[in-house]
């Protein structure tokens, strides 16, 4: 019975979320923002994983992730919805209705000719937002402060309940994922990234593994964009810039499409990277990450993922 | 047109530019047949077999499955309506064990999917063991793919093909890339795991041999069209086929 209970995914996940509610206790403040940040990025990174596992990789993330955070902002100021959970998931809803209505369009396309179409969209997005004064225009507009369930936590604990609640929605959100690629369409999403002429054959729809996969992918990153945006308390045009898409593929890589937590840790090691360079090497910070992935790419290529596969196999193997 | 009439090809035609791939093909297989398609290289059997299966749309013609047109759907749909094929060359998921690739051909193959319920359940994996059973590809079941020897790998991508229960199964070429002293027992595999299930096997083959042996009709191809079309023992000993086909002045039947 401990054994099974101890192979549940569901108990391994509740796990670690507690665990880390618990460390977000003891560690500083500055390290719980840097790791509610990590977990929005995560968020959008774990969208691209998910395109990744059908063949396709999206350079235009940036796109859900700004429609998510305006829309939470928008709904804070505009309509005066302050509760986070609530910003995240309305986020996370849009943003997928929004991948849906595209993702036929983006879904007829492969590799490079879909990557750059999906910077395309967020490119155009950003040349949008810059231009309309009413919401900022490039400064972009201050969200309201969150609330929880109607209360407003003091400014001390503002970071650690939405650190919380981060983990907490990204936790379910994950063990969701986890499910859905182990399920008989998860795994035609798979076979759709090593042979998609096969898949027809067999009677299965790659068009339409795109289009789920890209409207999976959308949601996530809506609710990291709005996650991002409630933790900054912020919202401008960058997060729509395509350079914010590239941190975003830069997580995928490094993480690998094999493990969910994977990504989450190499969005970690990426807001480190950007912390610490920006901090003792201003201005260099770009470099860094540069050699950092060249690193990565040569001696990692299947991700740190693969690293998390390998201990699971090896665990199952021994038993 | 025959009572069991399963597939029926009206008049198709196909050319790619000068050349003529199929010439006013008139073909009609029957339920429970194992129909073999001969012909040199360029003879029209592969473009007749991707014209069944959707990959390519004839110029003109119809071609019709039970009774129901399906000249102009695209392979998915055929194979959803009940005609499944294997390939010359293998297609089959590289870096994934042959369980896995017949994970995924029976995943594809049922109406229902819930996205939340693992695929490897017992119910799953009762139907893949004894699919593998049945062509004798126990050994290989948890080995990639990619490491497997050809004759395994055809046996693969034509297992894959059956999961769907079809109506009618294409093998192309299921000798081809094997070597000689392996045909037989291919071949042998082959029968026994289609047998007594009514399916309408049509296949393409370059060895006569093996034509004669595990086919019951035998349809010849010549410069896209069907030159003779019968039994072994008709079709083989007609003096086109010897002369476009076999090249043979003489040829024993069963």
């Amino acid at each position: 019975m401990s054994e099974k209970l101890y192979n549940n995914l569901l108990f391994q996940s509740i796990f670690l979320m507690s665990f880390l509610i618990l460390v977000g206790l003891l560690i500083p403040n500055w390290l719980v923002f840097v790791i509610t940040k990590a977990i929005a990025y995560g968020l959008v990174g774990l969208g691209i994983i998910t395109l990744m596992r059908g063949g396709l990789v999206s350079f235009g993330q940036g796109f859900v992730f700004g429609i998510g955070g305006y829309t939470a902002g928008l709904l804070g100021t505009q309509a005066g919805l302050t509760d986070a959970m609530l910003l995240l998931f309305v986020s996370f809803l849009f943003t997928g209705l929004v991948g849906l209505i595209i993702a036929p369009l983006l879904a007829r396309y492969r590799d490079i000719f879909f990557a750059m179409l999906s910077l395309a969209f967020s490119m155009v997005l950003y040349g949008i937002l810059i231009k309309i004064d009413a919401i900022g225009g490039s400064d972009g507009f201050v969200l309201p402060e969150s609330t929880y369930f109607g209360i407003k936590p003091s400014s001390e604990y503002a970071d650690y309940i939405l650190y919380v609640v981060a983990i907490i929605m990204t936790g379910f959100i994950s063990i969701l994922l986890r499910y859905y690629y182990d399920s008989t369409p998860g795994l035609i999403a798979l076979a759709v990234r090593e042979n998609e002429l096969r898949v027809e054959y067999l009677g299965s729809s790659a068009f339409n593994v795109a289009v789920l996969n890209f409207t999976i992918a959308a949601g996530l990153g809506g609710m990291g964009g709005a996650l991002n945006g409630i933790a900054l308390g912020h919202i401008d045009p960058e997060f729509t810039y395509w350079t914010t898409s590239g941190e975003f593929v830069f997580i995928s890589i490094l993480a690998g499409y094999l493990s969910v937590p994977a990504v989450f840790l190499a969005a970690l090691l990426l807001e480190l990277v950007r912390s610490f360079s920006g901090r003792y090497f201003p201005d260099t910070w770009q470099l860094i990450l540069g050699l950092f992935l060249i690193l990565s790419i040569i001696f990692i290529p299947s991700g740190i993922g693969s690293f998390f596969k390998q201990f699971f196999d090896r665990l199952k193997k021994s038993k | 047109m025959s009572k069991q009439s399963l597939l029926r090809a009206e008049n198709v035609n196909k050319s790619f530019g000068a050349v003529v791939a199929a010439n006013n093909i008139n073909i009609n297989i029957d339920k429970g047949e194992k129909v073999s398609l001969i012909g040199s290289n360029g003879a029209g059997k592969t473009t007749f077999m991707n014209m069944v299966t959707g990959y390519l749309k004839p110029d003109t013609g119809h071609i019709y499955l039970k009774n129901e047109e399906i000249t102009q759907l695209d392979p998915r749909i055929i194979t959803q309506k009940g005609i499944s094929r294997s390939f010359q060359i293998p297609q089959i998921f590289e870096p994934m064990t042959a369980w896995e690739n017949l994970l995924i051909a029976l995943g594809t193959s049922q109406k229902k999917h819930s996205y939340f319920k693992n695929a490897r359940s017992k119910e799953n994996g009762d139907f893949i063991d004894e699919i593998l059973n049945r062509f004798a590809l126990n050994e290989f079941a948890y080995r990639q793919v990619s490491e497997l020897p050809g004759g395994v790998r055809k046996l693969l991508d034509i297992a894959m093909a059956l999961v769907r229960k079809p109506d009618i199964l294409l093998l192309d070429e299921p000798t081809s890339g094997v070597g000689a002293e392996e045909k037989y027992p291919l071949m042998d595999t082959i029968a026994k795991a289609l047998s007594g299930q009514g399916l309408t096997v049509i296949f393409v083959e370059h060895d006569m041999d093996i034509v004669q042996n595990y086919s019951d009709r035998i349809i010849a191809f010549y410069q896209g069209a069907v030159i003779a079309d019968g039994n072994g023992n008709t079709v083989l000993n007609d003096s086109n086929v010897k002369k476009y086909v076999t090249g043979k002045t003489e040829v024993k039947a069963n």
